[in-house]
Order: C-alpha cells, then sequence, then structure tokens
C-alpha cells in the first residue's frame, strides 16, 4: 500500500468520510482541563496546541509551542469506555419472563489511537470480543514522562490492528500527517480523502521520529520475567509497604485501558418491571471477592497484590500475554501516585535474583 | 399491605424531605406501602408493630434512647437514613466538647434543656438492618432499599470508594488534573460523584468507605494546601463521630 501525506484539511475529510459512511467518530478533545475522549465532528475538535504534563498522582494540561493535534499522552478515559461501557443493561422483564437488552454501541470509528492504546483495544476485545472498531491510529513521536509502551513491546510504534495509522510532524514545511493503510478497507478509506503520495522522504522522517520516541520513554519496567517474579514472592513483605501508601481507591483498575472485570446488579420497579445490568468493577472493591459467607481479599495489601498480578503475571496464564500495555494511566491517576514500574522494580530489588 | 413509619431523632429533616422528593415515585409507592407513621406528610398516627421503620437523626436526649428502643421492638426491619442517624451527624461536634458549657452559654433557663453529653448514631443504641449514608442521603439509593425490601432482594449499596462512581461517571479527577483537595479516595460511595462532577472535591458527606486509609490521603490533602486545622475541619463536619481511620 502506498503512504499518503495529508494536512489538517485532509484529516478533517478523513473524518468527514467516516461520519459519512455512519460511523461515530470518537477522538480526543480537551475538556475539563484534560484531553479526554469524545464524539468528533470535523478536525477543529481536536486539541491541537494542546500537550499534557504527567507524572506520578499529577496531570496538568499545557499549551505547545506548536499546533499538533496528537501531541499529548494517555488521558484520564480509553477506549475502554466506548467498548466496554461503564454500566450496560443486559436483561429486563416487564413480570412476564425476560429479554435481553439489545447492545446499543453504535458503529464506531476510534481517532487518535495511541499504539499502547491500539493493544489494549486487542487486549480487551480478546477478553469481552464484540464488533471490531475501525480504527485510525496516531504513532508516538512523543512520550509522556508516565508512558513505558517500549518495554512492554506495545510501541511508540503503532503494532497491528490498525486501519488507518497516522504520524504528525510539523516542521518549516508545515502540519502533515504520513498516513499508512493498514486494512483494505483503511486503504478505501484513505483513496477518498485528498492527499498527496508519499515521498520515501516523508516515510522515513515518520520512521525516525518514531525510533527516536522509543528512546526517551518516561519509566521502563525491569527486564525479568515478571510472572515468575510475582508468583514466587505472593508472600513479600513488599505488600504490606504498598498497602500503607495505597487508598483501595480503585482508581488504578477504572483507568486500565484491559481491565475488564465488572459486577452484577439488579433493580426492581414498583411497576414490576425488573432489570439486570452489569458495572465496572475493581478487585480493590472488598466486596469483588466476597464468596458465601465473606470476602476472601479484605487486606489492603492482599487486593493491591491482585491487581499487580493480574496485570503483570497470571495474565499470561489466562489469555497469553501481559495484562498491561505500558500507557502509564494508573501512575499518572493513582491520586497517590504509586507506580506499578517503581514497585515492579523494588520487588526485583528485593528479590529478583530468587526468582526460579 | 405492608406498613411503613417515618421517624425523626436529632436532625434537620433533611433526609425525610428526600423521601419527600420523590415526586414521580410517592404515589405508585402509595399503591405498596401503607403510610403508618410520617409526621412531615400526615397528623395520623397508627399503633405499631410496623413492617418499615425508616429512622431520621441522632440520638441526643434521654428521651430519645428510649424512644429508639421502642422503635425497634415494633419494627421488623429498621434503615437508618443521612448522616445524623449513621454516624452522629454535624450536632456529633458536641462528642469533643463540654456540653454543660454550651447549655449554660445557649439557655437562658439551662436546666429545663435535658439532653445528653454525645451524639451517638442509631446503631449505637439498637440493631440496624440498612444504611444509607450521605448529608443528605442520596434519593436513588433510597428508592433502591424501598424497592429492595418491596421485592425481597438484598440492595445494592456499595461500601466502596466515590472515586468508583467518579471513574464511571467519566469525570476527570479534580485531585490529580486540577490540584483540588477531595476526600473522595476515603469516603464510601452512593452520591454518584456529585462535587467531582461539579468541579469541586468531595466534603465527605456519606463518611468513612469501608477500611478508608485516612494517613494515606492526608499528604495529598496537605499538598493542595490544607493546613492542619482545616484537615481537622474537614474530617470534622458531617461525620465528626463517624470512625475515619
Ligand atoms: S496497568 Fe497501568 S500502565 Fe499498564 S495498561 Fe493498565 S493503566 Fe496502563
Ligand atoms: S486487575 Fe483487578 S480489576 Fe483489573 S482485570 Fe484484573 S482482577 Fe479485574
Ligand atoms: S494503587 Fe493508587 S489508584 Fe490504585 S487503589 Fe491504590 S491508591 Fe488507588
Ligand atoms: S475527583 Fe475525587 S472522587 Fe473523583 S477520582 Fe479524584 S479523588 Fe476520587
Amino acid at each position: 500500500m502506498t503512504n499518503r501525506v495529508l494536512d489538517l484539511g485532509g484529516l478533517d475529510a478523513l473524518i468527514g468520510v467516516l461520519r459519512e459512511d455512519g460511523r461515530v467518530v470518537v477522538g480526543p478533545v480537551l475538556r475539563d482541563n484534560a484531553i479526554t475522549l469524545a464524539e468528533l465532528e470535523s478536525a477543529a475538535d481536536l486539541p491541537g496546541g494542546w500537550g499534557v504534563e504527567t507524572g506520578p498522582g499529577h496531570y496538568r494540561v499545557r499549551r505547545r509551542a506548536d499546533t499538533a493535534v496528537f501531541g499529548h499522552s494517555a488521558g484520564p478515559q480509553s477506549w475502554k469506555r466506548f467498548l466496554h461501557p461503564p454500566r450496560r443493561t443486559l436483561v429486563t422483564s416487564d413480570g412476564n419472563g425476560f429479554r435481553a437488552a439489545p447492545d446499543p454501541a453504535p458503529d464506531y470509528a476510534f481517532l487518535g489511537v495511541r499504539p499502547c492504546d491500539l493493544a489494549a483495544i486487542a487486549k480487551l476485545r480478546q477478553v469481552i470480543g464484540g464488533r471490531k472498531p475501525f480504527v485510525v491510529a496516531a504513532q508516538c513521536t512523543e512520550p509522556g514522562e508516565v508512558c513505558f509502551c517500549a518495554s512492554m513491546g506495545c510501541g511508540p510504534a503503532a503494532g497491528p490492528g490498525y486501519d488507518i495509522a497516522l504520524t504528525e510532524r510539523i516542521d518549516e514545511q508545515g502540519q502533515r500527517f504520513l498516513a499508512t493503510g493498514g486494512t483494505d478497507e483503511g486503504a478505501a478509506v484513505l483513496d477518498r480523502v485528498p492527499a498527496r503520495r508519499a515521498t520515501p522522504e516523508d516515510t522515513a522522517l515518520a520512521e525516525q521520529d518514531v525510533q527516536a520516541a522509543a528512546r526517551t520513554m518516561g519509566r521502563a519496567m525491569p527486564e525479568l520475567d515478571l510472572r515468575d517474579l510475582l508468583a514466587a514472592n505472593r508472600d513479600s513483605a513488599h505488600w504490606e509497604a504498598v498497602a500503607e501508601r495505597c487508598l483501595t481507591c480503585g482508581n488504578c483498575t477504572m483507568v486500565c485501558p484491559t481491565c475488564f472485570c465488572v459486577s452484577v446488579e439488579d433493580h426492581t420497579d414498583l411497576d414490576g418491571t425488573a432489570e439486570r445490568a452489569q458495572r465496572w468493577a475493581s478487585c480493590f472493591e472488598i466486596d469483588f471477592s466476597y464468596l458465601h459467607g465473606g470476602a476472601v481479599r479484605t487486606s489492603p495489601a492482599a487486593r493491591y497484590r491482585q491487581w499487580m498480578t493480574h496485570k503483570l503475571g497470571t495474565w499470561h496464564d489466562q489469555f497469553g500475554t501481559s495484562g498491561c500495555v505500558g500507557c502509564g494511566r494508573c501512575i499518572a491517576w493513582c491520586p497517590a501516585g504509586i507506580d506499578i514500574t517503581e514497585e515492579a522494580a523494588a520487588l526485583t530489588r528485593e528479590h529478583g535474583g530468587e526468582q526460579r | 399491605m405492608p406498613s411503613i413509619a417515618v421517624w425523626k431523632f436529632t436532625s434537620c429533616d433533611g433526609c425525610q424531605l428526600t423521601l419527600l422528593d420523590c415526586e414521580d415515585e410517592l404515589l405508585p409507592l402509595t399503591e405498596h406501602v401503607r403510610i403508618a407513621h410520617f409526621l412531615e406528610v400526615t397528623s395520623v398516627s397508627e399503633p405499631g408493630p410496623y413492617d418499615i421503620s425508616i429512622v431520621e437523626g441522632s440520638v441526643s436526649t434521654p428521651e430519645e434512647a428510649e424512644r429508639i428502643r421502642w422503635i425497634r421492638e415494633q419494627s421488623a426491619v429498621l434503615v437508618v437514613v443521612g448522616a445524623c442517624a449513621t454516624s452522629g451527624g454535624i450536632q456529633a461536634l458536641r462528642n469533643f466538647a463540654d456540653v454543660d458549657e454550651f447549655r449554660s452559654i445557649v439557655y437562658a433557663r439551662p436546666e429545663h434543656i435535658a439532653t445528653l453529653g454525645t451524639s451517638t448514631p442509631i446503631s449505637a443504641h439498637v440493631r440496624v438492618d440498612l444504611e444509607l449514608r450521605g448529608c443528605p442521603i442520596d434519593k436513588g439509593q433510597l428508592l433502591e432499599v424501598l424497592t429492595a425490601l418491596l421485592a425481597g432482594r438484598k440492595p445494592d449499596l456499595p461500601d466502596t470508594s466515590v472515586c468508583t462512581d467518579c471513574k464511571r461517571r467519566g469525570l476527570t479527577c479534580v485531585l490529580v488534573a486540577h490540584g483540588t483537595a477531595c476526600l473522595g479516595p476515603v469516603t464510601h460511595a452512593g452520591c454518584g460523584a456529585l462535587c467531582p462532577a461539579v468541579d469541586r472535591g468531595c466534603y465527605g458527606c456519606f463518611g468513612p468507605m469501608n477500611q478508608p486509609n485516612v494517613p494515606a490521603l492526608v499528604p495529598l490533602l496537605k499538598r493542595t494546601g490544607m493546613g492542619d486545622d482545616e484537615l481537622q475541619l474537614v474530617f470534622r463536619t458531617f461525620n465528626a463521630n463517624a470512625e475515619w481511620s
């Protein structure tokens, strides 16, 4: 497939084409002092000229020196909100039998999906299934302070699964996006968008920008078998040390783009109707581990251990891959600033030699 | 039809008003329950026993300490509602001061005032079946309890942090993204993250969640600019008497 180069007008046309085809286009927008995700009507809705400054328990939007629309890293929302909504009705009853609730999800096109989130969408869909969204990825040329996708093998170059991948560049030739079709459908959409053919130089510059990004990651996971490390250290004293700082608030699981857990709720109405729904749950909730007679993971240490062990260890046993893509959301949006890479490093320092 | 009785103890009536505020649901509700006692609605008061008693307010007088025992004996299910009934309310500030002194300053004839030295939750006096937190309570949670009791199912009242609701609602965290002090990480869910939804930090009016880690939140609140005095004030407002840690 030939690469194309779009300007901002071309990006706007791309959004227009996707909308014309009946898709709901969702992408980054500036809202409530954060870069969140919402429906896009045009490229003007994108957060042009806005970047972010992130750290453990810290997030601020900031003005950029340029007009980049994808010049930010993962925000408070992820695509999980759309593929796996926080609350969904499953079954309803009018008093005479039950009816499965229809899946209200529209035909989505996600635009500006970062490589870490592209990997997260695949991991999430491996668990929950559902219709495949149309994905326009935005390769990373400027990772954030809490990003570590490179060490999870999920970025900064977009892996498989996108329909179109964009790489934004702003230089003396202006603002432009190198566009690569990843599927026939993606290529067909690109054919309908005004763009010029990419020169070998365009493609080389984009590759160079993405490769440079891999070297400026804010963080990294320790390079050892985390699955073995966690399995061997269930009784580490370190879990108590984390628990002193952990609020067991559940924010990390809720912002994580791959955490899929739900809890089921039943409602009855005075008129005889009833509804069963599911809502996002978290392994930090005490009721999460409620079995007959009581909860089995009540201590904060056991709950933190469950989260980290599932993300980095037992996810491999369940799904053959890690549950973490290195997006850094759990680090930035943890009010206490607990850093999963730092906790993994601490476990490695304390017990690294003991594995196998 | 099951009977329902609504009782007031030391309180502001705000939680009872939440029941009256269920405008659309109130009429259908009267087709399913008989209101046996509810002074804000009717002066008719039927004798017990009652199938469901809803109790608002804390115990702050000797007379109330007696009356709650009688209500418990007369009620199959006892639901306590609001910060007053579940933790002692704002008036539990007296628990940290000398009530005799207050009494002599406020009243011309203090000898006529019979009051206890403390304001305590209903659960300190009798067994309680269900608790609704908040100052005031959440209307949705009240309806959830009533419809659950009528259908004979367990009501859905999560005891986790406000953050879980905040995140499900898709709000941007005011603590992380704005540096605004927020008690959400230690506060009991149920309000639907009302304050963060209007760009404010949680004030903790639903009281402590199950196993709150307040010592871990304190340095984060200090980072937003709160001093020790303010910290004491914020944990001693609606639920001063509750077990925050
Ligand atoms: S565990 Fe943290 S860094 Fe990893 S995918 Fe989840 S939110 Fe992102
Ligand atoms: S880390 Fe916890 S909330 Fe996330 S998927 Fe695993 S068990 Fe579920
Ligand atoms: S690690 Fe952080 S976000 Fe997760 S439960 Fe603990 S304090 Fe909350
Ligand atoms: S705004 Fe408050 S309640 Fe919401 S996630 Fe942040 S700390 Fe929790």
